[in-house]
């Protein structure tokens, strides 16, 4: 059987006058975990956008967890895909708590006129104990710190129970302390429910070791694609970057072991 | 003070019309506040004023010109404002002066008196009719049973519409309901606020409730209980001191949003809320 999970083929994705995305074409296999990698602007958070079909693609196909993307509103599809953004500015007056926020990943699957149920409270709970904030479940979510709100973003997205879980930039704008904790978090999670990942950052320190496959994005194109060992090496690197990239980030041990796992 | 006032019926639909128009009001205001869209709330307050001024000029019903309007202004802002063409607060600038262009264009070329449509300008919750009064009780039953029934929805979407949308929550279905049932509100408390002052009493209430708690359900109860206690005193005060009842109400509930933020004990976060947004 086939266990694709994404295909998209020649994707072109364009805001206006800017081409965001042009002629990108991905494969995704079900339970891999995939680091996407590139300057700012490279197209990164528009290829997770297509994925969880909020972007419109202006050619090309793709197809997601068997859905064809046609430009409808494919909420019954995001309904299956957990979606972590990078930590926002949220208003510290604002009337919600964090299991409150957290129950949210589950109103999409609930369906209208459904209320949470005793076994969706449970799942919460049980969340809210895995990623470590269980003890902050009646603070309002504008009073957490940026590290406990990525903790509770994560939350609400495994109350989803998503089958491809979408990370975009999920530890900038964090301490480094807080930083290491969610990608700490993130590979437990992999590793617990082994859902299909895709992991953004144009930080590379901030690349899981858990990436099977890097994806190298530049000017709205798939530049280049491979192992972590393959595409993290200063020169390939210094052409994603236009920039020298310092040894240390670019022949990262940790990537070296782990690929050999 | 001589209570037998009550006994009469204009009052006592004037007690009933601040009870409905103040919980309408208050929980649209919820909705308004929470998500910071006070600018697109009062847009859509004066192009009802405008949409009923056209049917006073017309010789339709101002309700239904209000309710159009109020309706065309949601329609025409909600995707302004989404879409980023220009910023926000721009289009909505310019949607909000047309719609007072409009009004005072309208009113202009009326012939003869004004007085109904000042009346529409300052409100008379005294001399509000029995049909009016019906059309206000439907909106606020019709109101406080869509967020009833869609509450998980509407607190998602106010609180983190981002969120919702990517969860597959209809968001922008629930977006655009909560703008409409703001014009539908506006347009419904018209007669008995008055299009320039029934904004305060949108927005007075639910703000000051904001500063006082972290829940949404106590914020709407909240709201509602300072929406009809603005109502319900702004009469009396307009009954003792002989001044127009829609002027009252919106210095009474701007007094209440006073004592709220005063005595909020949110106000204390604001040392630590700083460092926990840099962090």
């Amino acid at each position: 059987m086939d266990d694709t999970v994404i295909r998209i083929r020649d994707a072109v994705v364009s805001y206006r006058e800017d081409v965001a995305l042009q002629g990108v074409s991905l494969e995704v296999k079900k339970g891999e975990f995939i680091g996407i990698i590139g300057p700012n602007g490279a197209g990164k958070t528009t290829l997770l956008t297509v994925i969880n079909g909020l972007g419109k693609l202006v050619h090309g196909q793709a197809w997601v967890l068997g859905t064809r993307l046609n430009g409808g509103n494919h909420n019954n599809l995001r309904k299956r895909i957990g979606y972590v953004a990078q930590v926002e500015r949220i208003d510290p007056r604002l009337p919600i708590n964090v299991r409150e926020t957290v129950t949210v990943g589950c109103y999409g699957c609930l369906g209208l006129f459904h209320r949470p149920g005793r076994a969706h409270r449970e799942k919460v709970d049980e969340v809210l104990e895995m990623v470590g904030i269980a003890h902050l479940a009646e603070r309002p979510i504008g009073h957490l710190s940026g590290g406990e709100y990525q903790r509770a973003a994560i939350a609400r997205a495994l109350v989803q129970q998503p089958e491809i879980f979408l990370l975009d930039e999920p530890t900038a704008s964090i301490d480094q302390k807080a930083q290491r904790e969610i990608l700490g978090l993130i590979q437990l999670v992999h590793r617990e429910y082994s859902m299909t990942t895709l992991f953004v950052t144009h930080d590379l320190r901030m690349l899981p070791s858990i990436c099977q496959r890097l994806i190298l994005m530049k000017d709205g194109r798939i530049w280049q694609q491979g192992g972590p060992e393959s595409m993290l090496k200063e020169e390939v690197l210094g052409q994603l970057y236009g920039t020298a990239v310092p040894a240390e980030i670019a022949s990262s041990p940790r990537f070296h072991r782990d690929s050999s796992q | 003070m001589d209570l037998s006032v009550f006994s009469y019926h204009f009052m006592q639909m004037a007690i009933l019309a601040g009870v409905l128009g103040g919980v309408a009001c208050a929980v649209v205001g919820v909705f308004v506040v929470t998500m910071h869209l006070s600018f697109i709330g009062v847009c859509i307050a004066h192009a009802a004023f405008a949409g009923a001024l056209l049917g006073l000029w017309l010789g339709f019903d101002p309700l239904i010109g209000a309710l159009l309007f109020s309706l065309a202004a949601a329609a025409i802002i909600g995707p302004l404002a989404d879409r980023g063409e220009l910023n926000p607060d721009t289009s909505i600038g310019i949607v909000f002066s047309l719609m007072l262009g409009l009004a005072f264009l309208f009113m202009g070329l009326m012939h003869g008196a004004r007085t109904e449509a000042l009346n529409l300008l300052w409100g008379s919750i005294l001399t509000v009719s029995q049909g009016d009064m019906i059309f206000l009780a439907a909106t606020t039953a019709v109101i406080v049973g869509l967020l009833a029934a869609f509450y998980k929805e509407v607190q998602a979407v106010i609180c983190h519409r981002e969120v919702a949308l990517a969860v597959g929550i209809p968001a922008t279905v629930i977006f655009y309901g909560l703008l409409f049932s703001t014009g539908v509100t506006v347009t419904a408390s018209l007669q008995s606020i008055g299009g320039l002052l029934i904004f305060s009493l949108i927005l007075n209430p639910a703000a000051a409730a904001y500063q006082l708690t972290y829940s949404l359900k106590r914020m709407i109860f909240i709201a509602a209980g300072f929406g009809v206690l603005s109502c319900w005193l702004g009469l009396i005060a307009s009954y003792l001191f002989d001044v127009p009842s829609g002027a009252a109400i919106v210095i009474t509930s701007t007094a209440i949003f006073g004592l709220a933020t005063a005595f909020s004990p949110k106000r204390k976060v604001k040392g630590w809320q700083q460092a926990q947004l840099t962090g």
